[in-house]
């Protein structure tokens, strides 16, 4: 999967304002990929425009969205409904309200099969059996024959990735997969997605669930990526000072947590000149962030859009 | 004299079946608990949903039929308050909700929703309770301005920091917060749990902390205890908790943490798995 200059805009009043801003993205095969940030910084809008959920009549999305060669933009619905189920599978945050309420679980999951390939009942009923086993379901015999409510919620998401998995995508998107969970449901729920040989495009806000899954992080802030880099690195090495208020802002044994201050800017107030995460940054020195800052590359493969993170102090006031 | 006491507390919800509905069994919410809370001391409370830690909490607060068991609050049975000696109690305690949402009364602007508890309790004359809600949007780090607006006009960061402003305006001695982060995010989070420890270090507050994330309960509390259906399976020291733990389920607990350990001065991420 190849992104390039891909923007979502949404309208509100008559005018449109961009919740993703030219953005790029490589998800490499076989790679999982973790896109982090708060809420109102554009992470699911990135999510629902590669595989068309964006409501038409509301958002406009330009820019390239490539997979193995094809632009999905330019794509029909027909052409996207070959490629979204089948080539790439989705994950939602709430397993609840994802499944069929009416439909047993195993047909649920053997129902992709039946627009994706050309199996017959038998083979779509055995596959899905089989993937119910794959997903450590406990009790998978009996699970295929019960409805969505008879199941917990740790289930239910397990549920939602078997059905999300079945035709073998090659690309998974997973939004806040984990935030509906328990922690020791999370815990399990994780270990599965690093189990699974597709590429995944992990959507959360969680830096410690990044830290458990991820090969490569993207941090999003106000429509744009602001940092990228290997997981590790990004631990180890954080650069660009979003990044690093995120992180100290996490309980971890320090006795003060660190502010940002002021908020997400709203999509109307969104600055569209210069540094927009300049302005939350206490003690700046006046004369960095005039110009909108690049992706620049600091060390191989650690990208950083910020002008002065050399120079930036974290302080607690 | 404790703060608070709870003594063998049990909450059972009953279970009606048949044409009649008639009471089958029961389901044990909360079963045979104990423990106490020394004034201006904070305790969370971690656990699973469906572990009774919120029942707990509103069972304390008296917002629940408990169906065993004694709360004595500064040495007195709150289940057997009546009149002036329960308003007295209410005044004493109060809540920090989840849901910043359903909290707040979305028809009141924010100065009627922190004048409320004082209306009922202190009969000021309007000049002095509107000083009184500015004093207090000044605490919890809000502009005096705002007093005139409604709670739609607030982001969830503020509008929690309007229900803290409300639980501390009787000047109570405990205070139960019951997940009030889990909804926010990572930033505003760290801002919410500033002003509360800010806030107790001010007026000498207790808490009862209740969460499932014990990363935050470790940030907020000297002692922790752990709830695991219905029941307390382990209680002690923060550092004994995270350190020490000496429940099965305690231990599962930390280990499913996702996290970044912090080890000799530079983070590593953490690969953990759960303890089978």
């Amino acid at each position: 999967m190849e992104i390039r200059g891909l923007s979502v805009s949404f309208r509100i009043g008559g005018q449109y304002f961009a919740a993703v801003d030219d953005l790029d993205l490589d998800i490499p095969e076989g790679e999982t990929l973790a896109v982090m940030g708060e809420s109102g910084c554009g992470k699911s809008s990135l999510a629902h425009s590669i595989i068309g959920l964006h409501d038409p009549s509301r958002t406009r999305v330009e820019g390239y969205i490539g997979y193995r060669g094809q632009n999905l933009l330019t794509l029909c619905e027909a052409e996207l409904n070959k490629i979204r189920g089948g080539h790439i599978g989705m994950v939602f945050q709430d397993p609840a309200s994802a499944l069929n309420p009416l439909m047993r679980i195993g047909e649920q999951i053997a129902e992709p099969l039946m627009y994706h390939t050309s199996l017959t009942k038998t083979e779509r009923e055995g596959r899905a059996a089989q993937l119910l086993r794959d997903v450590d379901m406990p009790r998978p015999e009996q699970t295929y024959w019960q409805y969505p409510h008879e199941l917990s919620g740790g289930m239910c998401q397990r549920a939602v990735i078997a059905s999300a998995l079945v035709c073998r995508p090659a690309l998974l998107i997973a939004d806040e997969p984990t935030t509906a969970l328990d922690v020791t449901v999370q815990a399990r729920i994780l270990e599965l997605l690093r189990d699974i040989d597709a590429s995944i495009l992990l959507i959360t806000h969680d830096p410690g669930v990044v830290a458990e899954t991820a090969d490569r992080v993207a941090v999003m802030y106000a429509g744009q990526i602001v940092e990228t880099a290997p997981c590790a690195e990004i631990f180890a090495n954080p650069l660009h000072p979003y990044t690093r208020s995120l992180l100290s802002a996490m309980p971890r044994g320090q006795d003060r947590l660190y502010v940002i201050p002021g908020a997400v800017p709203s999509l109307e107030n969104m600055p569209r000149t210069g540094c927009r995460f300049g302005r939350r940054i206490a003690r700046m020195p006046e004369d960095c962030h005039d110009d909108a800052p690049a992706l620049r590359e600091v060390s191989p493969g650690h990208y950083v859009r910020c002008s002065c993170h050399a120079v930036f102090e974290l302080c607690h006031c | 004299m404790s703060l608070l006491e709870v003594r063998n507390l049990r909450v059972f919800y009953p279970v009606r079946s048949g044409v009649f509905g008639r009471i089958t069994g029961c389901t044990k919410a909360v079963d045979d608990i104990s423990f106490t809370l020394e004034p201006g001391q904070s305790v969370g409370l971690v656990g699973e949903s469906g572990s009774g830690k919120s029942t707990t909490g509103r069972a304390i607060l008296g917002l629940t039929h408990i169906s065993g068991g004694q709360i004595l609050f500064e040495g007195e049975d709150i289940t057997r308050l009546a009149g002036r000696s329960r308003s007295a109690y209410r005044r004493g305690v109060q809540m920090i909700f989840q849901d910043t949402y359903s909290s707040l009364n979305p028809r009141k602007r924010v100065l009627d929703i922190i004048a409320e508890p004082l209306r009922n309790f202190e009969r000021g004359t309007p000049a002095e309770e509107r000083r009184r809600v500015h004093e207090l949007l000044d605490t919890v780090g809000l502009d005096s301005s705002c007093a005139c607006k409604y709670p739609r006009e607030f982001s969830g960061g503020q509008r929690q920091r309007i229900g803290i402003a409300r639980a501390i305006a009787l000047r109570p001695k405990l205070i139960v917060a019951d997940e009030p982060v889990s909804a926010l995010d990572l930033s505003v989070q760290a801002q919410v749990l500033n002003y509360m420890q800010d806030i107790r270090r001010e007026l000498g507050l207790a808490y009862l902390f209740i969460s499932h994330d014990l990363n935050v309960v470790t940030h907020m509390c000297e002692n922790i205890m752990v709830m695991h259906r219905a029941r307390i399976v382990e209680a002690g020291s923060r550092h004994d908790i995270r350190h020490n733990p000496g429940h099965a389920y305690t231990r599962e607990l930390i280990a499913s943490i996702p996290g970044i350990n912090v080890t000799g001065g530079a983070i590593c991420a953490k690969h953990s798995c759960t303890a089978h």
